[in-house]
């Protein structure tokens, strides 16, 4: 029997470190944070774990100064604290290591230590004494390494290290790790919990925010669970187990948004065998899809979904493995020879890689298709152009477009669709997606949905990655969740709920 | 076509305010030479603006030019080569400059400035190697070849149209076509607005860009050929000094965007043309060329000010009609 989480904050003897009261955050559309409160004591490890956009991230940034709350009150030592800056919550005390670490890798990690607090004298550094004071601060993290390396000659897991050296040198009392461990390898991983116990018994208070749940089981005193901007469990240590964490992480019953139209799978459209890809070296992924096929792949930030889907593209050039469409095998290595192959790739970031923002829509909608209708061997042919961006406008329902206005000026709704018309254009067997609604509103989701069903419909095969659970159960006919760079399992239509993904999202293999 | 609408502006602002000022200034000497060397800029001023649109630039065209001036009288009278021969090692090396530049910035990632400024020095020295610093020249002979510079295409009995500025025109039209209506044209002014982009939407941005620095060579090299049978003394050292700068600042007046993707050939022949008459201004109206410089700076500046509160001006009021 699991016991079950209590909802409220258990009362703490000791004193109290930080104090959040009612903390509330809004940001257009949704509400990030709600009535949250929280208590950390000196010498507490607190994880802090929920699902993508529980607002784990909100809530660290508003307590290290780097967001202002909308309601709610943050104490330190029990007095109120206007943390409206970095600094300020440096001066309390409060220490922020972000996820992407934010070490300047030109500088000596001595200089990045001292950072804007540099031992001086009549504006000169001292540097003799800043880096006698970075040598016995690195020996207290673990790090036997010359103050004067430049940080761009350590590895990932030493710089994680000299952040949180950066911070003991701020005299930190409350350090807040934003998933510190993503690109550490077992033994930094390792020597991170090390120092941090160390830390702990020093009587500095740790707030962790991690999505590997046997990370926050090995190094947690006690674990709050968000989401959706609210609080949905407190465990303490003995509470802390895996299904319970995933329980609270989950929750709510999301039922499949609408009645999947039974499709007619076709024969194999993409086929991915021991593909290799990215950084992590030993995992291979193989798979395939169907033509008519929507297939989500889900997964935490960071899981490799995007990479995997670049690889594919030729955009992540070094990789090993094949790739094949309709049997034929793709010549790896670039975009071009991946849209030659019949792929098509609506990319993550809609605006750097999307779009051509200053141009119009017409120009946008026939780019990639342009090299397939030359007119007298190589000059624009403008009607046929015309003719298939308005095809495209009328048939995606495109709003807003008129003559000489660019594209950036369209809602992000009508600029996804517009990449969509792009790829609609050249008929690709194979539909990649990169979070194909982030940053859409409703209707628009809705529309780009039914779209892609269409499209699947008339025998397309579909692949995506999204960050939202309602759109992966919703849209997908299958889903493959990736943890840690390799698919960690797959999920058919009789199996697909957000509980058996998280399972597999938060490393667990086993089915519950 | 705004921006256009600009420089033309300061085009006849400049031409009226000096033809009032000084009625020399429109006799048919001074303009058929103000045209000559209108053309003779232009040429290359729109081989750079290819690789600004591209987003790149281009820093090797002066002494592109220098190396061009010496070479060919080394060639043609030295040597005594076939004429023929000799534009055809011309090409080749132009070509082989061009795919240099264009590789070492897109294959090897290196930044376009370094690329083409170690261009620069290079091609300077080594036309002031290979010429031993000697002065060349065509001397007396080639007069036919040499009116593709000097010659003249008669119009009235006083007025001829300078040979170097119906070329301009001639390759301004070509450049024009190629950029607003053809398929690569489009794909460069893609790329240097978003490279990432298009290379997305599977353009072989690689490809494009490197065209477009031997674009940039092969008019600095064909204006460099111009300039040399029009000064029929070429000075290694000097010759063509700062030009890629002049064709720079064309593009740049002519409303090309050093941010890439933006520009037309025709404000960038504007954008010569005015250049060539602010320097026919300051030496017809006596101010003292010591401020050539200083002049044309400052109204380039004026230049490129105005047309950023324009810019805002205008799409201001872009984002309030969209709302609409």
């Amino acid at each position: 029997m699991i016991p079950e989480p209590s909802r409220g904050d258990p009362a703490h003897s000791s004193a109290t470190l930080v104090e959040v009261r009612r903390l509330t955050k809004r940001f257009p559309g949704t509400l990030a944070l709600s009535q949250v409160d929280l208590r950390v004591s000196p010498g507490e490890v607190i994880a802090v774990i929920g699902e993508n956009g529980a607002g784990k991230s909100t809530l660290m940034k508003i307590v290290a100064g780097v967001l202002a709350a909308d309601d709610g009150e943050v104490l330190v030592d029990g007095q109120a604290a206007e943390l409206t800056s970095v600094r300020q919550a440096a001066a309390s005390g409060i220490v922020l290591i972000h996820q992407e670490l934010n070490l300047l890798a030109n500088l000596s990690v001595a200089a990045n230590l001292f950072l804007g607090r540099e031992p001086h004298s009549w504006g000169w550094i001292d540097a003799r004494k800043m880096y006698a004071e970075s040598a016995q601060v690195l020996k207290k993290v673990g790090l036997d390494i010359d103050p004067g390396r430049l940080v761009s000659t350590l590895p990932i897991g030493q710089r994680q290290l000299v952040e949180v050296a950066r911070a003991l040198v701020a005299d930190a009392r409350l350090l807040i790790m934003d998933e510190p461990t993503s690109s550490l390898s077992k033994q930094e991983v390792e020597t991170l919990f090390g120092v941090i116990r160390e830390l702990k018994a020093k009587g500095v208070a740790i707030l962790y925010v991690s999505h590997k749940l046997n990370e926050v089981e090995a190094i947690a005193d006690r674990v709050m669970v968000l989401r959706d901007g609210e609080v949905t469990g407190r465990l303490t240590r003995s509470e802390i187990l895996r299904d319970t964490m995933v329980r609270c992480m989950v929750g709510r019953d999301i039922a499949r948004g609408h009645e999947h139209s039974a499709r007619d799978l076709g024969a194999t459209a993409l086929k991915v065998d021991q593909l290799k890809f990215g950084s992590a070296s030993g995992h291979a992924a193989s798979f395939s899809i169907k033509a008519g096929e929507i297939v989500g792949l889900a997964g935490l930030v960071g899981s490799g979904r995007s990479t995997l889907l670049r690889a594919l593209f030729g955009i992540e050039s070094r990789y090993r493995g094949t790739i094949a469409v309709d049997g034929r095998m793709v010549i790896p290595g670039s975009p071009r020879s991946a849209i030659a192959a019949g792929m098509g790739l609506v990319p993550e970031d809609r605006a750097m890689q999307g779009l051509i923002l200053a141009m119009e829509t017409e120009p946008n909608i026939s780019l990639g298709a342009l090299h397939r209708h030359p007119k007298w061997g190589g000059f624009l042919d403008r009607p046929w152009e015309r003719s298939v961006s308005q095809t495209t406008v009328e048939r995606l329902g495109i709003r807003g477009v008129h003559e000489g206005k660019a594209s950036r000026l369209l809602s992000g709704g009508n600029q996804q669709k517009v990449v969509l018309g792009k790829w609609l254009l050249l008929a690709p067997k194979v539909l990649l997606l990169d979070e194909p609604t982030r940053g859409i509103d409703l209707a628009a989701k809705r529309e780009i949905y039914r779209l892609i069903e269409e499209l699947a419909a008339a025998g397309m095969a579909i692949l995506f990655a999204s960050s939202e659970m309602e759109e992966v159960l919703s849209l997908a006919d299958r889903v493959m969740v990736m943890h840690q760079w390799r698919i960690a399992g797959e999920l058919g239509p009789s199996e697909l709920s957000e509980e058996s993904i998280m399972h597999l999202a938060t490393g667990h293999t086993a089915q519950a | 076509m705004r921006k256009i609408l600009g420089i033309v502006g300061l085009l006849i602002a400049v031409f009226v305010l000096t033809a009032v000022l000084e009625p020399n200034f429109l006799t048919a000497y001074n303009l058929q030479n103000t045209l000559r060397w209108t053309g003779l800029f232009g040429i290359i001023s729109i081989g750079a603006a290819f690789v600004i649109i591209t987003g790149g630039i281009d820093l090797s065209t002066g002494s592109v030019i220098a190396l061009v001036g010496v070479l060919t009288p080394m060639m043609l009278v030295d040597a005594g080569w076939p004429l023929g021969l000799v534009l055809l090692v011309l090409l080749v090396l132009f070509l082989i400059l061009g795919v240099l530049h264009g590789a070492l910035v897109t294959k090897l990632n290196l930044q376009p400035f370094v690329v083409t400024l170690c261009g620069l020095l290079f091609y300077r020295g080594l036309a002031r190697w290979i010429s031993g610093d000697q002065t060349q020249g065509f001397g007396a002979a080639f007069e036919g070849l040499r009116q593709l510079a000097i010659g003249r295409i008669a119009i009235t009995d006083s007025f001829g149209l300078p040979i170097p500025f119906v070329l301009m025109v001639v390759l301004a039209l070509i450049a024009g076509g190629v950029l607003n209506h053809t398929i690569w044209g489009r794909y460069m002014l893609a790329l240097g607005h978003s490279e990432e982009a298009a290379r997305f939407s599977g353009i072989n941005t690689d490809r494009m860009i490197i065209v477009a620095y031997i674009i940039a060579v092969m008019t600095a090299g064909f204006g460099g050929l111009l300039f040399a049978l029009d000064v029929n003394s070429v000075q290694p050292a000097v010759h063509g000094n700062f030009y890629e700068l002049y064709a720079i600042a064309a593009a740049v007046l002519g409303g090309c965007s050093l941010r890439g993707g933006e520009g037309s050939i025709l404000g960038v022949v504007i954008g010569a043309a005015v250049l060539r008459l602010l320097y026919n201004a300051i030496n017809i109206l006596g101010i003292s060329t010591q401020l050539e410089f200083a002049i044309i700076g400052a109204v380039i500046l004026i230049g490129v000010i105005a047309d950023e509160f324009v810019r805002r001006l205008s799409s201001a009021r872009l984002v309030r009609a969209g709302r609409h």
